[in-house]
């Protein structure tokens, strides 16, 4: 008895830290937030605290008939929708490619293709601004060589997101590709081989076998993939602005702009709880959907 | 045949992937103006290191240098701490509401961090922590994603080894210390450099609290100079370079080990 | 807790700055921005050798993230002692009560005299009949262009009024043909030429005590519609990042004349190419039509203010007074090439020899200030830019644009409106 009572302090002891971290840092602001974006905080209160009030709704409703609230939300689902599943595929695609039995120096390619993962997102942001510049920049160089006549990527309100969807990509493939290697590895070799007795062909053993097999990977990548791509910041911010014509103007980027830079920080709270929320439904639906294809 | 078609995607991959940060590091090593130029230049006409003095001597990186190098590497010994205590009660040890504990942690890595951010930012201020080390560490510290993967690995621990330890007479503490975290030496170098990455890497958070130029950490004065010194590419890029570099490095030297704390992630879902 | 104080102790021993405080010297923070963070510290290490116990740190601030920064040194408390301070930015921070009121300084000073200073620059910091800022150097627009690409299209001096301008730009386009190249670069991420329009044209931007919009009135619409017919004619480029270096630009004559203020006049003699030197001028801005030349300019530039969280107000008062000497005013202008606020230092041989200059000088004489409400740098960085563009792009008509920046404008003069109606 007093054993067990021991262990059991223990456990708490172990637990104190890091709980009360997460408490104090991470669940308490969650709360404050909540109730903040029921207020109209922003940078008179912050001097004076009177000057702050309760408002109600009226931030939520503020957000549904704001233009720019609706075009961010626009960008953020355009940017989630076509570079979520096209960051997925490439990572598939790579990760079948390293796997195959006849590639050698796996471990070489696979360290290739995941160095843009660990790099710094600002510089590579920066990078990239210049790779795409419209006249210097080498992506227009290298259509041009193939005779397309380039693009102001990052100038044209029609293809500033597709530039930073491609740029993403390319940051993010690896990841995933490396998450999906595990997965292969997973599927029991029998099971192919089985299938080249029946004589199967590459393409029915890749939709009989090795899909299946990684469904839940892949879910597991959908939904990490989603998540991070939902907070979509850095990359307009460092290389667009948000511009042009708010085209790549995401919901944290303008959540910063309202919260940190004009500092209306009850507004800037409701559209992170509207993110939170977007999130959380986006999510459940995905493990309804795989729920539902798995049955 | 169809070998030759797979090295052939391979390899175009691999440029794709290579491309970008050669052509940075050339255009780091040129003269201001010499990247302007159509078509693109791929080699430095003379190599010059004069971005990088000038990044150095007038614009003060070594300073932002530092600042990354004590933040990234003050989160990762205290949440490597912190976190892997956690995760030793989680696998070794049964109270009540262990379970229920345990699943609204992991319902919270689906809260985007950015909602926390105001309050944390008008906390931080009154506590009087704006604009100091603390202010990015403090938030860093505790991961449910630490503490998950500390979790799964200890669980794959026998009892018995415990157990034994404890037949001799060990405190839980003694355990933690001496047993532990010596066997979870693998996820703890793992959960390292997914931590200082991470760290070293962040920039909305230190951009919101470090307010002073002199507490910028390299991405947040890079995106800083940016601002500034735009049409300067040459000079952008050496940044990138100094602000890559390091954590290449560090990749390149203990990639082992994060790939794997990527599988482990991944695949026990 | 054993962490927190494990913690602490590591941060402590690694941050520099936890030192103790060993030396009785006063120290000054001074914030400044971007380049002349770097030029005034010659002049405060002048200032520290007349003045041996006071310690002047100097920090730089990029001037794209200057405004951000001050608010955010605001909201987290740590606001500088004194700092310079973009003058449309003045009545925010006033709003704020953060700057300390700098009359009874000046009344006591035998350096700082108001008739000293450009009077549409001096109004800038006052607010409500009290003093704020210290002009430091003095900025406004003027009209930068292309002596020989006009001369060509007929006009031997720059367009005088509005319709001038609109034919000498619709001639240089009609020389070029089909190129692309254009008659005048109008950035839509600049709100300076939309709003100096509009004030030529008599608009009053806001109204009812600076409460609500009024951009969608008469008079600022004209204006706004005569800007946006030179992109809808093609006189303008309106892709920005085409243009992404102007110099660059402005020697190809991808555009032949740029409405920008005088920190682009030593930009413009270094980075244009030589052959150049002789065929670019500058020229107060054209007047609205029937108007007197020159037109209304922006009184910009930046003040000297000091915070009320100051702590040695006689020092940082001391070192003010000394920036705004003739002698510092000069030697910060060939430093800097910043501008002097103070008029005296404009007889001064390097300024009165520069040719570039005296457009400037000129158009001094006839600046305006923009509405003094906390909230204006919010209305024309984040909506006055924003339905330029909108209007350029033809993503919404001029009057669309402007209705729906008034009513953008007026949610965010929201609190301005609850604010007054308390008191």
């Amino acid at each position: 008895m007093n054993k067990h009572r021991r262990k059991i302090s223990a456990a708490y002891f172990f637990l104190a830290p890091a709980m009360i971290t997460i408490f104090i840092f991470f669940l308490l602001p969650v709360l404050a937030a909540f109730l903040m974006s029921f207020t109209d905080f922003d940078i008179y209160s912050l001097g004076n605290i009177s000057l702050a009030q309760f408002v109600g709704f009226r931030n939520y409703i503020e957000i549904f008939r704001d233009s720019l609230f609706w075009i961010a939300l626009k960008n953020t689902f355009y940017f989630v929708i076509v570079g979520g599943p096209l960051s997925i595929v490439v990572s598939l695609g790579a990760a079948l490619l390293i796997n195959s039995k006849l590639i050698k120096f796996k471990g070489l390619f696979r360290l290739i293709y995941f160095t843009p993962v660990v790099t710094t997102l600002v510089a590579v942001s920066i990078l990239w601004r210049f790779i795409y510049h419209p006249r210097f920049g080498i992506l227009n160089y290298v259509l041009s060589l193939i005779g397309i006549h380039g693009v102001d990527w990052l100038g044209d309100p029609h293809w500033a997101m597709p530039a930073i969807i491609l740029m993403a990509v390319w940051k993010n493939f690896g990841y995933n590709m490396i998450i999906f290697i595990a997965g292969l590895q997973n599927i029991p070799e029998d099971l192919y081989e089985a299938a080249d007795i029946e004589g199967a062909s590459a393409w029915r053993q890749f939709k009989d076998i090795t899909l299946p097999m990684l469904a839940p990977t892949t879910l597991f990548v959908g939904i990490i993939t989603m998540i991070g791509y939902f907070q979509l910041f850095a990359e307009p911010y460092v290389m667009t602005q948000g511009g042009p014509l708010n085209s790549t103007l995401s919901i944290v980027l303008y959540m910063y702009q309202e919260g940190f830079r004009w500092w209306n920080m009850g507004y800037s709270a409701a559209l992170a709880f509207i993110l939170f929320f977007i999130i959380l439904v986006v999510s459940l639906i995905q493990l309804r959907l795989q729920r539902e294809s798995s049955v | 045949m169809k070998k030759i078609f797979l090295y052939i995607i391979l390899i175009a991959v691999a440029i794709f992937c290579l491309t970008p940060f050669l052509w940075m590091i050339s255009t780091s090593l040129m003269a201001t103006g010499q990247s302007n130029v159509f078509p693109p230049r791929f080699f430095p006409e003379k190599i010059t290191f004069a971005q990088y003095i000038n990044l150095f001597s007038r614009l003060n990186v070594a300073k932002y240098f530092l600042n990354s190098t004590i933040v990234s590497v003050s989160i990762t010994l205290v949440s490597l701490f912190v976190n892997s205590m956690a995760g030793f009660a989680f696998a070794k040890y049964k109270f009540a509401g262990q379970k229920g504990l345990f699943k609204l942690l992991l319902s919270f890595m689906i809260i985007p961090a950015q909602v926390t951010m105001l309050p944390l930012f008008l906390m931080l201020k009154y506590m009087g922590l704006i604009n100091t080390y603390m202010a990015v560490v403090i938030p860093g510290i505790a991961s449910v994603f630490g503490i998950f993967l500390i979790r799964q690995y200890l669980l794959s621990v026998p009892d018995s080894l415990i157990e034994a330890a404890k037949i001799d007479g060990a405190t839980d503490f003694q355990i933690y210390i001496s047993l532990v975290l010596p066997l979870a030496k693998p996820i703890l170098i793992t959960l390292a450099i997914f931590t200082f990455m991470g760290a070293w890497n962040d920039f909305l958070w230190p951009l919101i609290a470090m307010t002073n130029d002199s507490m910028y950490t390299l991405p947040v004065a890079l995106a800083n100079l940016m601002g500034e010194h735009n049409q300067d590419t040459e000079l952008m890029m050496a940044g990138s370079v100094v602000t890559i570099l390091p954590i290449l490095i560090v990749f390149l030297a203990l990639q082992k080990y994060y790939i794997k704390g990527i599988m482990i992630g991944g695949v026990k879902e | 807790m054993i962490i927190p104080i494990f913690l602490s102790v590591v941060i402590c021993l690694l941050n520099l700055s936890c030192s103790g405080n060993g030396n009785k010297k006063i120290t000054i923070e001074f914030w400044t921005m971007g380049a002349e963070a770097e030029h005034v510290q010659k002049l405060t290490k002048e200032f520290e050798k007349l003045n041996p116990n006071i310690i002047i740190k100097v920090q730089a601030i990029p001037w794209t993230a200057a405004h951000e920064k001050l608010i955010t040194a605001y909201a987290s408390e740590t606001t500088p002692d004194i700092v310079q301070m973009g003058n449309t930015w003045i009545p925010e921070f006033v709003a704020l009560n953060s700057l300390d009121s700098l009359d009874d300084l000046v009344a006591q000073s035998k350096t700082i005299n108001i008739k000293n200073y450009f009077p549409g620059i001096w109004q800038t910091n006052t607010i409500d009949g009290k003093l704020y800022g210290i002009p430091w150097y003095v900025d406004t627009r003027v009209l930068f262009y292309r002596t020989d690409i006009l001369k060509k299209a007929g006009y031997t001096s720059p367009p005088q009024n509005w319709s001038e301008l609109y034919d000498v730009s619709k001639k240089i386009k009609k020389m070029y043909g089909n190129q692309e190249k254009y008659s005048i670069f109008i950035p839509t991420n600049e709100w300076a030429p939309f709003i100096i329009f509009g004030l030529q044209a008599g608009a009053s931007l806001l109204k009812d005590n600076n409460t609500l919009g009024n951009f969608s009135d008469d008079k600022f619409q004209t204006a706004f519609k005569y800007l946006i017919r030179f992109y809808k004619e093609k006189l303008a480029p309106v892709e920005m990042t085409e243009v992404s270096n102007i110099y660059q630009a402005f020697s190809t004559g991808f555009f032949a004349m740029y409405i920008t203020g005088p920190w682009n006049v030593e930009e413009f003699k270094k980075r244009l190419p030589a052959n150049l030197r002789n065929d670019w001028m500058t020229a107060p801005l054209p007047a609205y039509d029937g108007n007197p030349y020159p037109g209304k300019s922006l009184a910009g530039g930046a003040s000297l203010a000091m915070f009320k969280s100051c702590k040695h107000k006689k020092e940082a008062w001391k070192l003010i007074e000394y920036l705004s000497k003739n002698s510092s005013q000069v030697e910060f202008y060939k430093l800097s090439t910043d501008l002097p606020a103070v008029i005296s230092a404009w007889q001064d041989s390097t300024l009165k020899e520069d040719k570039y200059l005296k457009a400037f000088y000129m158009q001094l004489q006839n600046v305006v200030p923009t509405p003094k409400v906390p909230e204006w740098e919010q209305i024309v960085f984040a909506k006055v830019q924003q339905y330029a563009e909108y209007a350029a792009r033809r993503k919404e008509t001029p009057e669309e644009a402007l209705k729906s920046l008034d009513s953008d404008v007026n949610k965010i003069l929201q609190k301005r409106r609850w604010i007054l109606s308390r008191k």
